[in-house]
């Protein structure tokens, strides 16, 4: 029994040392600044193990069977802390901080009862110098076992959420042996038994479904049932679901809702290309999804499309997919379709051969210097030159109303680098209202003039529409910009400052 | 003794270690640095006597930015009878650079400032390679935008988190930020101050500067005790001085003069007519864009592995003693006109019998050793949502001068694998002890240093860090320290040069800067065209 109980604390101290680990890198993770939750996660955690250390001296009668009570509370608050604390910050349902602390200080308290207990129950096989030199010894040692084991194996190879499981089934396991150890000494066997068992299933449901859990909290983050998600070394894709409409978010930002994609996707070809009854060539950069290659397709004259994507997951997603395609009617299989995965800015760059007829234009919003890159004067000066003569591009470039500032910004540079730009505008209800820019070398107003008719079928774009979708009302009329280049790039600046003011 | 104390203590090392997982050992690399054996045969003049003689009008001996902008002026304008012997492998200086399979990245000075109208002849380099359209004369000319430092230049890591910009905002008191704000009122001031004789207080190339008694008295205090004569006390401005003292010059503001910190901040006063304010020139490579580019123009006419190790005048004309490394045996050259460029400390060494006042100025020439290393990472760093990445990267407080990222100017959106270039100036002990140290310290301590200097800021360093090469720079560059820019022993050396020995070295400068060595180098080329 000795030996079994000095077992005992070298997997009650590696759990109790696991979930400070675990809390405090969950947190960094969650909130950053790693050095102050360490030092905060770890200070409480010792603070509370205080007080749990204190407490134990109230705990006087029955003690094997406040033992295993004790390890099964530890075992499962322990178990789902880490999966707990994720939820909690993604449903921020409370303030996540008090969730955080709360969880640490209350574990806490519990491991620092653990020690003073097995002492006390040892107290009469051993003798004291004996008791506290090896319940100590092999308390630092199962530290040291799971300060070694949670770096450089258990985080990475298992995840969070599913290390804090294992611990807390350790706790269990502890608990279990105890019971066999005790029975005959406690007062209600049985009971205590069902507690061990029925926290174990607990912690091992909890176990088989971590992933399912994780899901979960994305699902509070995404509001509607995610149907495919995937993290590539890019971004994050997430498809969600909510009765008919499918959503696509890439690092969680709004890319379309399949209930009005069609407005965003026909005011982005059409205005162009159905006035280039001649074209032959189009090149798609950005778009990896496939539902303004869709719209192209429509085009007889169109013999071929070039998609420049960053992502090969973004595209392959749409290639494969059921619902995607037919999202994007099956275009990305179209023969006529060549995906190029490649970074635009420097596949332009290094191909200065390719010139195309139309060019789409589709790139995130410049939400960082990276993409921001993506609408400067260099950028559009490359793509000038990717145009054949009579060629048009179109570039969406975020909207008038919200971002009116940044959309003048973006038909400003287009202009410094000798291109005419028409702008004009719809209204995406998902988004609210969207700014487009058709460029080429023709004068402004023969880019803006209507097509006499749009000789594919539209649900949305018809050349009626032509007069209101050039025209900006006066709360979204032209505001005096400068050019964004690679040196200043005022324009990711400018776009994080106005939707700041939008999105609360 | 007890359970607290103990998780007390490993609580403390995870938090060093924890947060990158591991403490992986160190990666792979490379010691570098310029062959310290020659150098030392040099100095004890035990090179083989020469076996052979050989003639050329004109010798240049050193292939810096001194020696190759001397090279390229001649050939500009039309002389092709020379010759430039390099002792390194490789020519280049300050300037060289290095490439793997991820990008080039430079092994010293990364960038140039926009030159203003007084850098003429940096304007007109430029213009021939095309980073400057059309007239390089214009007081705001264009530049290829390619070659302008993408935004974000600058960030620094202070108090936990990365600012934007180098001036320290993060958790600076008012108060501190009050006297930025003082300190950058008087830095405009002496921006836009002319001396008495008309001429620009502080102009770069240096010579051109106002000779002004009043201004060339800032020399004689150090930069430390300006701003404390000015009453700035603040750490946050005199961390921001010191800094740009150990940056561009190896030294720090205790040392170094008043005037030369000062030329730092109010000199570089050119514009673009398509760059903001301060915007630089970069490349992935640094400077050793343009000391290759420079290369290209006159490569028939460099030798390198030619260690000049002695040279002297006869009868009116120059000869050197030419150490052929490949073959071990000397070459005596004999040339009409001779242009050392190579650093001041060398001369005494080299030019045995050169006047006495030559062989004592230059051995008031003080250089600083510098340590250069390039860690080649798998990916970047996460971010740990301060800042985006910069250009520069500094760390506050830090015994280093941070890191340059060589992929910035890449115009991808994707940031993959990319090169750090890590700074650090050795300037917190005499140059001598502290160079040193640095010649006896093997890779595993200095990749160390580069490590733990770098991971607060990169938790995950460690772990994308796929090989750290380091350089070692004896003596880096010539140390501006008071009363030496204009004192005595520069003056007298930048006025040495007379046929058939002209001198040319950005430490003629007391600066060590692109400008002043391209400017030293066309002096002497200029001198050679007159027949001087």
């Amino acid at each position: 029994m000795r030996f079994a109980l000095l077992v005992s604390v070298f997997v009650v101290a590696s759990c109790g040392l696991a979930y400070e680990l675990i809390a405090a890198a969950q947190s960094s993770y969650l909130l950053g600044d790693s050095i102050t939750q360490f030092s905060t996660v770890i200070g409480v955690y010792l603070f509370a193990m205080g007080v749990g250390s204190w407490l134990s001296k109230y705990i006087t009668r029955d003690l094997p069977a406040r033992f295993i009570e004790i390890e099964v509370m530890v075992g499962v608050l322990g178990g789902f802390s880490a999966s707990g604390l994720f939820l909690a910050y993604a449903s921020s349902a409370a303030p996540f901080k008090v969730i955080l602390y709360g969880l640490v200080m209350l574990i806490g308290i519990l491991v620092g009862l653990e020690i003073p207990l097995v002492m006390r129950l040892l107290e009469g096989e051993i003798r004291f110098k004996d008791l506290v030199s090896q319940v100590l010894s092999f308390d630092y040692l199962g530290a040291l076992a799971v300060s070694l084991l949670f770096p450089l194996v258990l985080a990475p190879r298992l995840g969070m959420a599913r290390t804090a499981l294992l611990f807390g089934l350790l706790n269990i396991a502890v608990a279990i042996w105890s019971w066999t150890l005790f029975r005959t000494k406690v007062s209600r066997p049985r009971y205590l038994l069902a507690l061990c068992l029925g926290s174990a299933v607990l912690l091992l449901g909890g176990f088989a479904g971590a992933d399912k859990l994780t899901h979960l909290a994305e699902h509070q983050l995404y509001q509607d049932e995610m149907i495919l998600a995937e993290t590539t070394p890019y971004q994050r894709i997430v498809v969600t679901r909510w009765k008919d409409d499918y959503r696509l978010f890439l690092n969680g930002n709004l890319q379309f809702s399949s209930r009005d994609e069609y407005r965003y996707h026909e005011a982005l070809v059409h205005p162009g290309l159905a006035s280039l009854p001649w074209a032959r060539k189009v090149a798609v950069l950005g778009g990896g999804d496939g539902l303004a290659v869709r719209e192209i397709l429509k085009y007889p004259n169109i013999q071929s499309v070039t998609l420049v994507d960053l992502d090969p997951a973004m595209t392959r997603l749409f290639r494969d997919a059921p619902i995607l395609r037919r999202l994007n009617q099956d275009s990305l299989h179209s023969p006529k379709v060549k995906v190029i995965e490649a970074d635009a800015f420097k596949w332009l760059d290094t191909h200065p051969e390719e010139t195309f007829d139309f060019i789409v234009v589709d790139f995130p919003d410049p939400t960082n210097y990276a993409l921001g890159k993506l609408y400067t004067n260099l950028f559009y000066r490359l793509l000038e030159r990717h145009l054949v003569a009579q060629g048009r591009a179109i570039i969406q470039s975020t909207s008038p109303l919200y971002a009116r500032k940044a959309f003048w910004t973006v038909v400003t540079t287009v202009e410094s680098v000798g291109l005419n730009a028409a702008p004009y505008h719809v209204l995406v209800p998902s988004f609210g209202e969207w700014g487009y820019i058709l460029v080429g070398r023709d004068s402004k107003e023969k880019l803006a003039a209507p097509p006499a008719s749009i000789p594919v079928p539209t649900r949305f774009i018809t050349p009626e529409l032509w007069p209101a979708l050039f025209t900006f009302p006066a709360d979204m009329s032209r505001v005096p910009a400068e050019v964004n280049r690679l040196d200043n790039q005022q324009l990711v600046r400018m776009f994080e400052s106005e939707w700041r003011q939008v999105i609360r | 003794m007890n359970r607290r104390e103990f998780l007390a203590a490993t609580g403390a090392t995870l938090l060093a270690t924890a947060c990158r997982n591991t403490a992986p050992p160190l990666p792979p690399g490379e010691l570098l640095g310029q062959d310290a054996t020659l150098g030392h045969k040099l100095r004890d003049g035990s090179m083989p006597p020469p076996t052979e003689e050989k003639r050329v009008p004109v010798l240049i001996a050193g292939g810096g930015i001194a020696g190759l902008s001397a090279a390229w002026w001649l050939q500009r304008n039309g002389f092709s009878d020379f010759l430039l012997l390099e002792g390194e492998r490789e020519a280049g200086g300050n300037s060289r650079s290095g490439k793997n399979a991820v990008s080039a990245y430079p092994w010293a000075a990364h960038y140039l400032p926009i030159p203003g109208v007084e850098a003429e002849y940096t304007r007109l380099l430029l213009a021939e390679l095309g980073v400057i359209k059309g007239d390089p004369r214009a007081p705001k000319p264009e530049y290829e935008e390619r070659y302008l430092c993408a935004a974000p230049a600058e960030r620094l890591f202070i108090h936990g988190r990365w600012q934007e910009g180098l001036t320290p905002q993060h958790g600076v008191p008012s108060s501190e930020r009050a006297e930025f704000a003082r300190f950058d009122e008087l830095i405009r001031g002496w921006r836009a101050r002319k001396g008495r004789d008309g001429k620009r207080a502080f102009a770069l190339p240096m010579a051109l500067s106002s000779r002004d008694p009043d201004i060339l008295a800032l020399d004689r205090i150090s930069m430390h005790d300006w701003l404390m004569s000015h009453n700035l006390k603040s750490p946050a401005v005199h961390w921001y001085a010191n800094y740009a003292c150990r940056d561009d010059y190896g030294t720090n503001h205790k040392e170094a003069s008043a005037w030369a910190g000062l030329h730092y901040f109010c000199a570089r006063t050119g514009e673009a007519s398509n760059a903001e304010h301060e915007t630089v020139l970069t490349w992935p490579e640094g400077n050793g864009w343009l000391a290759t580019r420079l290369q290209e123009k006159v490569a028939p006419h460099i030798r390198t592995g030619h260690w000049v190790w002695r040279i002297g005048t006869d009868n009116g004309r120059a000869w050197a003693d030419v150490y052929l490394a490949q073959e071990n045996r000397s070459v005596r050259y004999h040339a009409e006109r001779l242009i050392w460029a190579g650093p001041m400390f060398l001369l005494p060494y080299v030019w045995t019998d050169a006047p006495e006042a030559v062989r004592h100025s230059a051995r008031a020439f003080t250089h600083a050793p510098w340590l250069i290393a390039n860690l080649t990472l798998s990916a970047h760093p996460a971010s740990d949502g301060g800042a985006e990445m910069a250009w520069d990267n500094v760390l506050y407080n830090s015994p280093g001068l941070g890191y340059i990222n060589a992929t910035h100017q890449n115009l991808q959106v994707r940031k993959g694998p990319t090169v750090f270039t890590y700074y650090r100036a050795l300037s917190d002990r005499p140059p001598s002890a502290a160079r040193a140290d640095l010649l006896a310290a093997d890779y595993t301590s200095l990749a160390r240093q580069v490590m733990a200097d770098l991971t607060p800021a990169h938790a995950d360093l460690p772990q994308l860090v796929t090989r750290c090469d380091i350089w070692r720079w004896g003596h880096a560059m010539v140390r501006p320290t008071v009363g030496f820019v204009h004192g005595a022993a520069r003056q007298q050396l930048a006025s040495a040069g007379k046929a058939p020995i002209l001198l040319a070295h950005a430490d003629l400068s007391g600066l060590s800067i692109f400008e002043e060595a391209q400017y030293r180098g066309v002096m002497a080329a200029q001198a050679v065209l007159r027949r001087g």
